[in-house]
C-alpha cells in the first residue's frame, strides 16, 4: 500500500503549537489520540479546510488540498471530503431524506443515489428516513450524520469524537456500525477521541498527539505496547492483540483464543469458532513470576521475555513491557516486585493475565 | 360608522405597512446577517445607529428627514436634479421615513436568528460542499424562519402604529400621506371623538392580534427547536 495521503500542519495556539506530519493509509482507521486540548480537533479543522493552518501541506490521493508554498488553499466546499461532528449538526429544518440528499445532490459525482443507499444499509437507517431531525435519538442523529457524510462518496472522512456527546449505552449502540465502517469502506478516515475504549476497538493505525506534537504513530497493537507514552500510562493502560477464535467450551462459558505464543481463555459471549477478534489486556490485569505457575486461581498465562521497564504514572508503580513472541502485554507492578524478582530486560518470565475483554 | 376618509387611511396605512415591511426584509436580512457574522471593527459603531431610531423621539428622525429631503437638503436637490421633486409630504418620502423609523424592528430579531444558528450548520454545510452563497440560502435562511416572521410581523406593525414621523415628514394630507394614527388626531382635534372611538378601537384590536400572534410564534417556534 502507498502512503499517498499526507498531512502536514504548522498552526499557533494559545497555549503551544501545533505541528504534526501525518501519513495516512490508503484505508481503514487512524485515530488521533490524545487529551482534551492536545490539537486534535484543530488537526481535523485544517484537514478540513474550516480552520486554515499557517503553514500546511495536505493531499489526499492524488488532490492537494493545501500547499502554502504554492499558495493553494481548497476551500472547504470543493474538498471531496465528509465530517462527522462532535454533537448532532443535522438539517432541524429538513428530514433524515432531505438531509441525506443535502450532500448528494452538490456532490460533483451527482446523481449516483447509489451512495446514498449503501450509506443508508450500512447505517441501519431505512426505517428513519421520514423523521425529523427532533425525533431522533442521540446515537441515530450520528449515524444519520455519518451517512449524510457518506453519501457525497467522499475521499476521506474525518470523525470528531463521535461519540462524545452521547451516554454510554447509545456509544454501545453506534459502535458495531462505526467498526462495519471500518471493514467495508475503501477510503481512509480520520478519527479523533481521547477514548482508550475507541481508540482499541476502532484503530487501524495511531497518532498520539500530546500538546500539538505526534509523540507515537504506528499499527495500533505496536503504539499501546510501547507503554511509556504520558498520554497513554493512566487507568486505562494496557494492550490490544489479534487473535482467531479456537473453540468455544459451552459447559465453562469460555473461548480459547489462538495467539502465536499459545492461547487465552475468554469470556464466551457468543463467539464463533473462526473468527478474528480483538482483545484489550489492561496492565493492571497482568502479573509477572519467575516459574510457570501450576495452582492458580488465574487461568491464562504465557511464557514472555521482558522488553523494558518503564515508570508508571504513579511512583510506586512500574510498567513492564513482555515480549510474547509476536505480541507485546505490558504489566502494571510495583518498583519494590521490579527489585525482588530483579525483573530486567531480557530475563524470562510468565505472563499471568487476569482478565481479558473481547473487545471486536 | 366609518366614512370615506376613514378607508382612504386605513388603505393607505396597509398600503404604507406591507411596503416598508416588503422593502424592510431585503434591506434587513442582508444587514443582519452581515452582523451577525462580521469581526470588523465596524460592527459596534454600525449596530449603534440601527438601533438609533429605537430611542430617539420620531419629531428628531422627523425633522432631519424633513431636512434632508427638503429643497436645501442634499437628498432634496438630488431628486430634484433628477427631476423627481421633493420627497417630502409624499408617499415616498413617507415610505423612505418608516423604512428608517422601523429599522431596528427587522433587524433586531432577524440577527438574533442567524446568531442563534450558530457556526455549526454552516460548517456542516460547507463540508456537504455547499458554497457560502448556497449555504446562506439553504441553511441560514430557512433555520432563521421564525426571526425573519417576528421581524415582519414587528414591523408591519410599527409602522402601522407610527405617528410622530409621518406627521413630520408626510403632512397629514389626504389620499396622500394621511394614515389612520393621524386620521385619527384629525378626528379628535375636531372632537369627533364618534369617529376617532371607531379607529383607535380598531387599532387596539389590530395590535393584541398581531402581539397574539407572535406570542403563539414564539412558543411554537421553542416547540419546534426542543
Amino acid at each position: 500500500m502507498t502512503l499517498t495521503n499526507r498531512i502536514r500542519l504548522k498552526l499557533a495556539r494559545a497555549q503551544f503549537d501545533v505541528d504534526v506530519d501525518l501519513h495516512l493509509p490508503g484505508t481503514g482507521i487512524t485515530v488521533l489520540f490524545g487529551a482534551s486540548g492536545s490539537g486534535k480537533t484543530s488537526v481535523l479543522r485544517c484537514v478540513a479546510g474550516l480552520e486554515r493552518a499557517a503553514s500546511g501541506f495536505v493531499r489526499i490521493g492524488d488532490a492537494v488540498w493545501q500547499d502554502d508554498g504554492q499558495d493553494i488553499f481548497t476551500p472547504t466546499w470543493r474538498r471531496p471530503l465528509g465530517y462527522v461532528f462532535q454533537e448532532a449538526s443535522l438539517f432541524e429544518h429538513l428530514d433524515v431524506q432531505r438531509n441525506l440528499e443535502y450532500g448528494l445532490r452538490r456532490a460533483a459525482r451527482s446523481a449516483d443515489r447509489s451512495a446514498l443507499e449503501e450509506a443508508v444499509d450500512l447505517l441501519g437507517i431505512r426505517t428513519l428516513l421520514q423523521r425529523r431531525p427532533q425525533a431522533l435519538s442521540g446515537g441515530e442523529r450520528q449515524r444519520v450524520a455519518i451517512a449524510r457524510a457518506l453519501a457525497t462518496q467522499p475521499r476521506l472522512l474525518l470523525l470528531d469524537e463521535p461519540l462524545a456527546s452521547l451516554d454510554l449505552p447509545r456509544r454501545r449502540e453506534i459502535m458495531p456500525w462505526l467498526e462495519r465502517l471500518r471493514d467495508q469502506l475503501a477510503i481512509p478516515m480520520l478519527y479523533v477521541t481521547h477514548s482508550m475504549d475507541e481508540l482499541s476497538r476502532l484503530a487501524d493505525e495511531v497518532v498520539v498527539l500530546d500538546k500539538g506534537r505526534a509523540v507515537a504513530a504506528g499499527p495500533v497493537g505496536e503504539v499501546l505496547a510501547q507503554g511509556d507514552l504520558p498520554a497513554l500510562a493512566d487507568e486505562e493502560a494496557g494492550t490490544v492483540i489479534q487473535g482467531v477464535v479456537l473453540e468455544c467450551d459451552a459447559r465453562w462459558h469460555l473461548a480459547r483464543v489462538q495467539l502465536p505464543e499459545g492461547s487465552l481463555l475468554v469470556r464466551d459471549n457468543g463467539l464463533a469458532a473462526g473468527s478474528r477478534v480483538r482483545l484489550r489486556i489492561l496492565a493492571r490485569d497482568v502479573s509477572l513470576t519467575l516459574d510457570e505457575p501450576t495452582r492458580s486461581s488465574i487461568q491464562n498465562h504465557l511464557p514472555g521475555v521482558v522488553d523494558a521497564v518503564m515508570a508508571d504514572s504513579h511512583p510506586a508503580q512500574a510498567l513492564v513491557r513482555v515480549r510474547c513472541s509476536g505480541n507485546t502485554l505490558t504489566s502494571r507492578v510495583t518498583w519494590k516486585s521490579v527489585e525482588e524478582l530483579q525483573l530486567r530486560p531480557g530475563l524470562a518470565v510468565w505472563v499471568q493475565v487476569k482478565s481479558v475483554a473481547v473487545i471486536a | 360608522m366609518l366614512d370615506h376618509h376613514a378607508w382612504q387611511a386605513i388603505w393607505l396605512t396597509l398600503e404604507l405597512a406591507t411596503l416598508t415591511t416588503v422593502l424592510l426584509l431585503l434591506v434587513s436580512t442582508p444587514l443582519a446577517w452581515w452582523l451577525s457574522q462580521t469581526r470588523s471593527r465596524w460592527r459596534a459603531p454600525i449596530s449603534a445607529v440601527v438601533t438609533l431610531p429605537l430611542v430617539l423621539p420620531p419629531t428628531v428622525l422627523g425633522f432631519y428627514l424633513l431636512v434632508l429631503m427638503g429643497p436645501q437638503g442634499p437628498l432634496g436637490q438630488l431628486t430634484l436634479a433628477l427631476g423627481l421633486g421633493t420627497l417630502s409630504f409624499t408617499f415616498t418620502g413617507l415610505l423612505i421615513g418608516s423604512i428608517i423609523f422601523s429599522l431596528p424592528f427587522a433587524v433586531q430579531p432577524i440577527q438574533h436568528a442567524f446568531e442563534s444558528i450558530g457556526p455549526r450548520p454552516l460548517e456542516a454545510a460547507a463540508t456537504l460542499r455547499a458554497s457560502p452563497f448556497d449555504a446562506f440560502f439553504s441553511v441560514a435562511l430557512p433555520l432563521a424562519r421564525p426571526g425573519l416572521l417576528t421581524a415582519a410581523i414587528l414591523s408591519f406593525a410599527h409602522t402601522v402604529g407610527e405617528f410622530g414621523v409621518v406627521l413630520m415628514i408626510g403632512g397629514n394630507i389626504p389620499g396622500k400621506t394621511r394614515v389612520v394614527s393621524t386620521q385619527i388626531y384629525g378626528h379628535v382635534e375636531a372632537m369627533e371623538y364618534a369617529q376617532a372611538h371607531w379607529l383607535a378601537g380598531g387599532m387596539v384590536a389590530f395590535s393584541f392580534a398581531v402581539l397574539l400572534c407572535l406570542a403563539l410564534l414564539k412558543r411554537k417556534g421553542a416547540s419546534v427547536v426542543r
